[in-house]
């Protein structure tokens, strides 16, 4: 598709692309950085497993922002997005390793809202589990 | 230790300016994979209407997180923060964080209830410019583990 999503081009079960990204633990070191996010989970497995995880795992924020991304991708139109939200239900363990965790999302168009507002609800999972629940966007699209 | 519920709707002074830099936005592009131009060329982010460069949606924690931080400063929330988990997230965007905006963090304790021997604490962080104009808000639920 050309151009930013159009609320015509879209109707109730609309499906986004889906994806699937790659998470790394120099992933995880890069957005601690950018985030600010300096949590010793997200980059020491001694740390990680001494909370009783199973190592270390991945900002609940990152992979919300590749959740964003998915839904950014889709509409083309950053500013498209005015509401967002996720529930972080279980943790995405990045292993030590090139190959990392796989993170991939699914949404599909669940309400035509007034305003020309449009609601996709988003399917999140890791290892074939559902990581993140109540993952939700609201879109305002032309 | 439970919290009080007598907490909710307490509000904390605002935040000291924080200044969004076109370098930053581009770092949290790149940590989070996203080429696309606009987190990174002014002229493609005039050509789509905005005056600089704009944040990709979750930038805003960047701003809000270290701002809701202060309420687990406050001695009356008696939180263990080493066991704190992020819960939930949720984020209104008013309008895009754009390059140039200066934006002051206003935080309140939304709610606070202890379930099963877990804490939870929803903290809202109101992002506005220095000029009051609304920008985000940015709702960060935190779990403290019992």
């Amino acid at each position: 598709m050309s151009g930013p999503v159009r609320r015509a081009d879209v109707a109730v079960g609309t499906a986004l692309p889906e994806q699937l990204y790659r998470v790394t633990r120099a992933d995880l070191v890069r957005y601690a950085g950018a985030s600010g996010d300096f949590n010793p989970i997200h980059w020491n497995e001694r740390v990680a497993t001494e909370v009783g995880l199973p190592g270390v795992i991945a900002h609940g924020m990152f992979t919300m922002a590749l959740t964003g991304r998915a839904v950014t991708d889709w509409t083309g139109d950053p500013a498209a997005l005015v509401e967002f939200q996720v529930r972080f239900g279980r943790p995405v363990p990045v292993p030590d390793d090139d190959e990392g965790a796989e993170v991939t999302v699914r949404g599909t168009v669940a309400a035509l809202l007034d305003d020309g507002r449009v609601r996709v609800d988003l399917a999140v999972t890791s290892s074939g589990e559902k990581v993140l629940s109540l993952a939700r966007a609201v879109l305002r699209l032309p | 230790m439970a919290l009080d519920r007598e907490l909710v709707g307490r509000s904390y002074p605002p935040s000291a300016v924080y200044e969004v830099g076109r370098a930053k936005i581009a770092e949290f592009a790149a940590a989070i994979g996203d080429p696309s131009p606009l987190y990174r060329d002014a002229e493609v982010a005039r050509a789509a209407g905005h005056p600089d460069v704009i944040a990709p949606p979750t930038f805003a924690i960047a701003v809000s997180l270290e701002a809701a931080m202060v309420v687990l400063e406050d001695p009356d929330v008696a939180l263990d923060y080493s066991r704190v988990v992020h819960g939930e997230q949720r984020f209104a965007h008013h309008r895009p964080i754009r390059a140039g905006d200066r934006l002051v963090a206003t935080t309140t304790i939304d709610a606070a209830r202890t379930v099963a021997g877990n804490d939870l604490l929803t903290a809202r962080v109101d992002l506005t410019t220095e000029d009051g104009e609304a920008v985000c808000t940015a709702t960060s639920m935190l779990v403290a583990r019992a």
